[in-house]
């Protein structure tokens, strides 16, 4: 008997212990989060000119797979948080950040949401990926709270009234290079050549399609390959070389590109390439001829060497203030550091206040969030209408001696 | 003119399915198994090219042939680790070995190599030749390929049906028991079947990569069924019919992508692969074999 009274006690203990090392845990998983904390301190320093706090959550992966684009999300936001704060705050009010890990999934998404509103959320700048973005936005839109992804590109991310993005949608590039190629004169005759296997390019493809005629520009021939036979372009490239086609559009990714060009520039057909932001990475193959790719365009939302002034006091303060995590300085993080500013322009715009309801807020940013423009690191003069789709001049990388720069 | 362009892209394209068709219908036609690994044997002899010209600076000639050699050593160690052991099993065992050994190189490759798709530096140094004020153009690559395919399939012709290894080899194909009666080295002439199956296949990655420069540890898979397709074509087992399959298949593909449609291409390449078969089921140059009772 006596025996067994020991163990219970030892067990009680061991128990004691082991909620003990949980909360500890739990504690631990939610410092990386917790920004708010070290914001709250330098806050006490600074002097806003309202009493109140402005609440705004973020959703993505920072373990996981997905790690690299949560991360990059995290820092961007803080680092436009801090800017926001030293300048002020939201119209006169402070203002609080704190992002939730999502792993990349649905069910941890709406976890982590649930645990932003306890937190006392008001606005959420999430998720970072698409499908448990898909996911919150159900239960954004049963809250009406304010939603705006930095870079959830799937169409059906931001279907209530009240979800705004801030990246291109993938169809939408099609647009973005329709009106580049357009505006800039680049070409009238276009050749597609686009992987009908691949929704991302099949998408990119029908909507630059669509809006082509109106751009005047003319699509003098589109060509499909497939993941299974997309090694030989010969048939194609010779289908459009005798279209006449000045431009080739490639919504398709950087290996099938490298191979297209290296066959017109054996068969002696040298027209210019414009591709979507899956062409970003072809500099970054090994052994890469740089002669093949010289000149080649491509649609991305944030290029480092980029000159802008948007850009470069966005790197300038990214590198200042990370220097030893410059591998996030991505376009995951300008896009989430656009959508902080473009949340103050909104909420400015419409007079947001902390002691508002979430349902109040969502109301009055989703009419805001039709009247700003926002000159961001991801574009310039980024207007939304009340779908939540953005629409800006995008940023066009385009490949001059090897090095990429902004076109 | 555009028709004459469209022809020539094709046979540059059938030309290097005959090559990797020809290795595929050495190894069935002796060994009289379906080597599903061949094409991963290839991507590995790109990659061993690959690293000797471009990453150690070795000349292209010398990167060709360490890759012949490397190839060999891996082709006959697949064939005693893999093959061997299931000589006596059902043929459906060991095909499904091939397809695993078929990943396992796959993912060798890419746990050695990297997913990151590679530019490789084309082996062949020859220039275009340029017709009709540069509208028909036939790459250097595609000259070395059909030159070698030719000249390799003449080879293997003369070393089977002349040579003694070779007449050994097909008394194996035809009574593998009464050739050992014979005293004839049954496992050896098959290693040797696997050695030279392997050595073509590193020819067939060096020129495959020259033609399309992206090498990943997948490249090999899809011409690999291809070319099977191919070796079926022609006639599964015959050396000129891996030939005329290869540049048949590469034409058709080509036509169809050209003048039907780039979507459907596949589709009526396989369509016209059913429609042979059911005219002549052991394919164009395929010989028919009556079962004697």
């Amino acid at each position: 008997m006596k025996v067994k009274r020991i163990i219970a006690l030892a067990l009680a203990l061991v128990m004691c212990f082991a909620f003990a090392a949980c909360n500890n845990d739990d504690a631990q998983t939610n410092d990386p989060g917790m920004t708010n904390a070290e914001e709250g301190q330098t806050a006490e320093n600074m002097t806003f000119a309202k009493e109140g706090t402005l609440m705004i959550g973020g959703i993505g992966p920072l373990t996981g797979d997905n790690a690299q684009y949560g991360n990059a999300v995290k820092l961007g936001a803080e680092l436009a948080v801090k800017e926001i704060n030293a300048t002020g705050g939201i119209n006169g009010y402070e203002v609080a950040f704190r992002m939730e890990d999502d792993v990349s999934q649905e069910e941890k998404a709406v976890t982590a949401y649930n645990n932003l509103k306890d937190w006392g959320m008001q606005m959420l700048m999430g998720t970072v990926t698409s499908a448990p973005c898909k996911a919150v936005s159900t239960e954004t839109e049963a809250d009406n709270m304010f939603l705006l992804t930095p870079s959830g590109s799937s169409v059906d991310c931001i279907e209530p009234d009240t979800a705004f993005r801030v990246c291109f949608s993938d169809p939408n590039q099609g647009v973005g290079a329709a009106d580049y190629i357009s505006a800039n004169s680049l070409a009238t005759k276009i050749g597609i050549i686009y992987n009908s296997s691949d929704t991302y390019s099949t998408g990119i493809k029908d909507k630059f399609v669509e809006v082509a005629p109106s751009k005047g520009l003319e699509v003098v021939g589109e060509e499909a390959f497939t993941n299974d036979s997309a090694t030989d372009f010969n048939a194609q490239l010779t289908n459009l070389r005798d279209a006449g086609a000045e431009l080739l559009f490639l919504p398709i990714y950087y290996t099938p590109a490298s191979l297209i060009m290296t066959q017109a520039k054996a068969m002696g057909y040298t027209p210019l390439y414009f591709g979507s932001d899956g062409m970003d990475g072809i500099l970054g193959m090994d052994n890469i001829d740089t002669t093949l790719v010289e000149g080649v365009m491509y649609l991305t939302p944030f290029i480092e060497s980029s000159t802008d002034e948007a850009t470069a006091k966005f790197v300038k303060s990214f590198t200042a203030a990370y220097p030893d995590q410059t591998q996030y300085m991505n376009q995951f993080a300008a896009d989430a550091y656009d959508a902080m500013f473009i949340i103050k322009a909104a909420a400015e715009k419409a007079n947001v206040t902390p002691d508002m309801e979430i349902s109040a807020i969502g109301d009055a940013m989703k009419v805001a969030m039709t009247e700003i423009t926002v000159n961001g690191v991801t574009g310039t003069g980024i207007t939304w209408d009340a779908s939540g789709e953005p629409t800006k001049q995008p940023r066009v990388a385009k490949i001059v001696n090897g090095e990429i720069t902004a076109a | 003119m555009k028709f004459l362009s469209q022809l020539i892209s094709g046979i540059s394209l059938g030309s290097i399915y005959s090559l990797i068709a020809l290795g595929y219908t050495m190894v069935y036609g002796i060994a009289k198994m379906l080597n599903f690994a061949h094409g991963d044997v290839i991507m590995i002899g790109a990659f061993v090219v690959y690293t000797a010209c471009v990453t150690g600076g070795l000349s292209p000639v010398l990167g060709v042939l360490l890759a012949i050699v490397v190839c060999t050593i891996l082709g006959v160690v697949i064939e005693r680790l893999a093959y061997k052991p299931l000589r006596a099993a059902a043929s459906l065992a060991v095909l499904i070995t091939a397809i695993g050994v078929s990943y396992f190189l796959q993912n060798m490759a890419l746990l050695v190599f990297g997913s990151d798709t590679k530019q490789f530096s084309s082996v062949v140094s020859l220039e275009p030749v340029s017709l009709a004020n540069g509208n028909l153009v036939i790459t250097g690559e595609t000259i070395v390929t059909i030159v070698v395919s030719l000249i390799i399939m003449i080879a293997l012709y003369l070393f089977v049906n002349r040579t003694k290894p070779g007449k050994a080899m097909l008394a194996v194909s035809e009574d593998k028991g009464a050739a050992q009666l014979m005293g004839i080295n049954v496992n050896g002439m098959i290693a040797l079947t696997f050695a030279i199956g392997s050595a073509l296949a590193a020819i067939a990655g060096a020129l495959l990569c020259s033609a399309y420069p992206a090498l990943s540890p997948y490249t090999g898979a899809m011409p690999g069924i291809k070319a099977f397709v191919a070796a079926v074509f022609g006639g599964i087992g015959s050396i000129p019919g891996a030939m005329v399959g290869g540049i048949l298949l590469g034409i058709i593909e080509n036509l169809s992508k050209g003048y039907i449609s780039s979507q459907l291409s596949d589709a009526i390449v396989f369509a016209v692969l059913i429609l042979v078969l059911l005219l002549r089921p052991t394919g164009i140059m395929g010989k028919k074999i009556n079962e004697k009772v």
